[in-house]
């Protein structure tokens, strides 16, 4: 399904991705692990064609396509979806009508019917229920006021109705308390299937716990350096991140 | 050889003439016309020079030889879209300034005196025209020296209506500029409550002048809600002075929406003359192309415990320039004040542009005033987030500026005039038909 291919990025003038191979297949459920600064929200950013990062080699294909000369919204109707780690707040525009413009959008893309008002409330509110947001919260503009529990469920809400093939998460367990960690939780868990695939990025191995990896990956300055199943993110957990880059630098040696 | 003077002089005698081919009224409106183009001559059109009018030229005005309109006929279909009369307890329309009785909406037992009037009634309140908005400005005194159609609308003491009084001003194009000169007063008498819309539009690209004066008596514990939304043609000049004067504890709000006009000059003056009366003025301005939009206000706080609020936000694209210029003023004896005043502009392009002048006289010591004003383009991290989503970057793009807008807009209190701008909104944003 992802195909990443010695993929180079920088931000603005920073190289931050130095030659990252990563391959995805469908069903799957990769973590991606690293220290601060190692790359991982770069590298979901540049899946996702976040303005500023670039990619300077390598290639990334999506079911076959390249992904990175589809501008944004592109990617999105193709089914990539990233829940971000700071969700933006849009004073004025109301989540549901966003919504709904969203999930019409990705319906159009893959020639099905546009849901009329009456039809998407009916999902919105399934789907609402899983996630454990009020229609109260729903009907406000996106994720203004929300607290960052609420605008990290509502991320997982947005994932839950617009059902993409590719889901990938950017610590969106950070900040949690354990109660929203198993809604994020059961909310990914919730989409797995053979046909869907999921990209953890995280700091802990609490939400593993919950939303167990098919495959945890180790990125450091910009590659992943380390790839096992799910014991790996155990051992991280236990031994930090030290001991990796001890074997990478001898290893580079 | 004709001189600068002589050519000034030539184009105010116009004016002249024009009163004379207006319908001859009573005594009072003959002195009324006659002081105000007296006063209009004598200090004739406002220049650049001028501290009030330095971001606008009104020399298209100037020199544009205009004449008195004569056609009253439209087809009643030509305004559904801006009628609102199912809502309204009336709607008084003016085809070119002239009142129309047959287009008009009008019923007896509303509650409120609804009076429109030409040169030929006699109307109590007559005797109120000029009392807030003065011949010493320009415009007023040429919407005096013109005076002919208008109306008064009066509510009697303790008399509540919540439906709107709409009064929709229509132009026509026609073979020559007309200049149309609406007059209006509101008198709100003690603990009543009246809402009032006036519209202004045009049929085809008509090429005209709007020259309005409003004025509002809000008396002691009165409550009047004032709607004006400008959506004429790209081809109109509209000027137009709203004067206020509120009593104690009386509640004024403006909502002065302008998406249309070629060349637009609004002045708002609000006095608040009794003790804890308050103020709200809203103001949006949506611009494309060549338009210019100059909004002046001025809150007067002229006693204690009063409030203002004020919010105008500017949405500007293509070469357009928009101007919001607002005094607030706190005289020595209008302890505990509090005045807020916020101006937001929103450029979509690089070559529009917005002048944002907030003005404060403070001669009190005991108040409270905010005021901020900001400038930017849409915020791209809230594009991107929405083009994440599939959202296409011409509707975030919208998306965006509409919910820029919204904020004013929301706080319209007449709702069918608010669903119409919201349509209207929508229309006027780039790829805006986003569901």
């Amino acid at each position: 399904m992802l195909e990443i291919t010695n993929l180079h990025a920088r931000v603005d003038e920073k190289e931050i991705l130095k030659g990252l191979n990563l391959s995805v297949q469908p069903g799957e459920v990769h973590a991606i692990m690293g220290p601060n600064g190692s790359g991982k929200s770069t590298l979901a950013n540049v899946l996702v064609g976040r303005p500023h990062y670039h990619v300077t080699s390598g290639e990334v294909l999506f079911e076959g396509k390249d992904l990175m000369v589809m501008a944004p919204e592109l990617r999105a109707r193709e089914g990539v979806f990233l829940a971000f780690q700071y969700p933006v707040e849009i004073p004025g525009v109301n989540n549901t009508y966003f919504l709904r413009a969203a999930l019409n959008a990705v319906r159009k893309h893959r020639g099905l019917e546009e849901l009329d008002a009456v039809d998407f409330l009916q999902l919105l509110r399934q789907k609402m229920k899983s996630v454990e947001l009020d229609e109260g919260l729903v009907n406000r503009p996106v994720n203004e006021g929300f607290s960052g529990g609420e605008k990290k469920r509502n991320e997982i809400l947005q994932m839950a109705v617009l059902d993409p093939k590719l889901a990938i998460l950017d610590e969106t367990d950070s900040g949690l308390d354990i109660d929203a960690l198993r809604i994020v939780a059961d909310g990914v868990n919730g989409l797995r299937s053979e046909l869907h695939s999921v990209i953890v990025i995280t700091h802990y191995q609490r939400l593993l716990n919950y939303l167990v990896p098919d495959f945890v990956h180790v990125l450091h300055e910009g590659r992943i350096v380390k790839s096992g199943g799910k014991e790996l993110a155990h051992d991280l957990e236990k031994r930090g991140y030290g001991w990796i880059e001890e074997e990478f630098a001898a290893a580079a040696r | 050889m004709t001189t600068a003077a002589q050519t000034t002089e030539s184009r105010l005698e116009r004016y002249a003439e024009l009163q004379r081919q207006l319908p001859k009224g009573d005594a009072f409106l003959r002195e009324f016309r006659g002081k105000g183009l007296e006063a209009f001559t004598s200090m004739g059109f406002p220049t650049t020079d001028q501290e009030a009018w330095i971001y606008t030229n009104v020399a298209p005005i100037a020199r544009t030889p205009f004449v008195l309109s004569q056609s009253r006929v439209i087809d009643r279909a030509a305004i559904a879209e801006v009628s609102i009369r199912d809502t309204a307890v009336a709607e008084l329309v003016f085809v070119n300034g002239l009142f129309s009785t047959e287009l008009s909406k009008l019923d007896a037992t509303s509650g409120l005196e609804i009076s429109p009037f030409d040169a030929t009634s006699t109307h109590a309140s007559k005797e109120l025209f000029g009392q807030l908005a003065t011949i010493d400005q320009p415009f007023v005194a040429l919407n005096a020296a013109l005076l002919d159609h208008g109306v008064v609308i009066k509510a009697s003491r303790r008399v509540i209506v919540a439906a709107p009084v709409h009064l929709l001003f229509v132009a026509t194009a026609q073979p020559q500029a007309q200049i149309i000169s609406p007059r209006i007063l509101i008198v709100a008498e003690e603990s009543s409550h009246v809402a009032v819309v006036e519209t202004y539009t045009s049929l085809d690209r008509a090429n005209y002048f709007t020259n309005s004066v409003t004025e509002v008596f809000v008396a002691e514990n009165a409550d009047v809600d004032h709607t004006r939304v400008q959506r004429e043609s790209l081809h109109a000049f509209h000027v137009s002075t709203v004067a206020v004067r509120q009593a104690r504890s009386s509640v004024y709000a403006s909502h002065a929406m302008n998406f249309g006009g070629g060349l637009v000059r609004n002045d708002i003056k609000s006095l608040l003359a009794g003790e804890g009366s308050d103020c709200s003025l809203d103001g949006l301005f949506v611009l494309d192309g060549r338009q210019h939009v100059d909004n002046h206000t001025v809150i007067d706080h002229a006693t204690p415990h009063t409030t203002s609020n004020e919010l105008y936000k500017g949405i500007l694209d293509g070469e357009s320039r928009g101007i919001f210029d607002g005094s607030i003023i706190v005289r020595k004896a209008a302890q505990k004040t509090s005045s807020r005043q916020t101006n937001n502009n929103l450029l979509l392009s690089d070559s529009a542009i917005v002048d944002t002048k907030p003005q404060l006289e403070i001669y009190a010591d005991d108040v409270k005033c905010n005021h901020g004003s900001t400038i930017g383009q849409l915020n791209e991290e809230a594009l991107f987030y929405l083009q994440s989503r599939a959202i296409g970057a011409d509707d975030a793009r919208s998306l965006l500026t509409y919910a820029f807008a919204s904020e004013v807009v929301s706080r319209v209190k007449v709702a069918a005039v608010r669903d119409q701008l919201s349509a209207m909104l929508l229309n006027q944003l780039p790829g805006a038909r986003n569901s």
